[in-house]
């Protein structure tokens, strides 16, 4: 077994509106910041112990299948490191 | 005999879920969700509030927890379901319907009534209704927004499984009669089986003329199975 951390990152798919992400949009033009667009994601990081990377990755995505994203509305993406 | 009104920490409707059930003469009774349900469960409520604090996602992980595997095989024994608001987003959370409800358009929490339509009338919950009828409910929510995969739409509505729309005081859908942005003004939905439904509108707010309108009472009567 080795020590890894998973990086889970659960975002809205394309299209799907995000009002929070609008409004925090908003409030930095308030701020006078110039920008194009802002998009919100989570990020978990998940440590846990596996036999290698890939056994870590399809645990990880096994997580963000049955709890983490909302397959209606989110994709996700899994990263591992090596934790030592 | 008896209505199941599912209490989670978090809930805060359950209370008057079950006050209007008892005056409309439904046998009702809260169940703590570790306690499971009932073996005379006759219906079932998911009852509006902020299970788990709205952890995550609204409804996320109350639509986890062990009591819900016993909603479902209710629902599929031909139990009627209904889930109010945070009962709808752990339904939808869970699968019970298809679909998910999520931050409202404003991005704000909308507490106002609401006009709705009524789009089917084969369910228990608007079998008393005809198509177009127009009722007022309050909306209390700031995840509302009903979204849903557009393939998954189109069957909704070939299979008819669409229960109510936000619409004007004449019956009118319209964006401006929309609350929250949900996708064609949807307000609730059925599930694979007519005999559970969801809807972001509290219906139990709607059952005593002193507190504006008795239009839910025809809603919440479906459980009586």
């Amino acid at each position: 077994m080795a020590a890894f951390t998973a990086i889970v990152t659960v975002r809205l798919k394309s299209g799907v509106l995000d009002p929070e992400a609008a409004t925090t949009q908003r409030a930095l033009e308030r701020l006078e910041f110039e920008l194009d667009d802002l998009r919100f994601a989570d990020r978990y990081e998940i440590d846990l112990d596996a036999a290698d990377a890939d056994a870590a990755a399809e645990r990880a995505e096994s997580m963000a299948e049955r709890l983490l994203a909302n397959p209606t509305i989110h994709d996700y993406d899994v990263e591992i490191e090596d934790r030592t | 005999m008896t209505v199941a009104v599912v209490r989670f920490g978090g809930s805060n409707c359950d209370r008057d879920a079950l006050r209007s059930l008892q005056d409309l003469g439904i046998d009702a009774e809260i169940v703590w969700y570790e306690d499971g349900l009932p073996a005379d469960t006759t219906g079932i409520v998911l009852p509006g509030g902020f299970s788990y604090g709205d952890y995550l996602r609204a409804g996320a992980m109350a639509a986890r927890t062990p009591i819900m595997q016993d909603v479902r095989e209710a629902a599929d024994d031909g139990t009627p379901v209904l889930g109010i608001c945070n009962g709808a987003q752990i339904c939808a959370e869970m699968g019970l319907v298809d679909g998910a409800f999520t931050v409202n358009e404003s991005a704000r929490f909308q507490c106002e009534p609401v006009h709705l339509r009524v789009e089917t009338t084969d369910s228990p919950f608007t079998s008393s209704f005809e198509v177009g009828d127009v009722i007022e409910l309050p909306i209390a929510h700031g995840e509302g927004r009903y979204e849903v995969q557009s393939g998954v739409y189109d069957d909704l509505i070939e299979e008819d499984k669409v229960l109510f729309r936000y619409c004007d005081a004449d019956g009118e859908v319209s964006d401006e009669a929309n609350p929250n942005g949900s996708k064609d003004n949807v307000a609730g939905v059925l599930g694979d089986c007519d005999n559970g439904a969801v809807l972001m509108p509290h219906p139990e707010r709607a059952t005593l003329p002193e507190l504006g309108g008795t239009d839910g009472r025809a809603i919440l009567e479906g459980l009586s199975g």
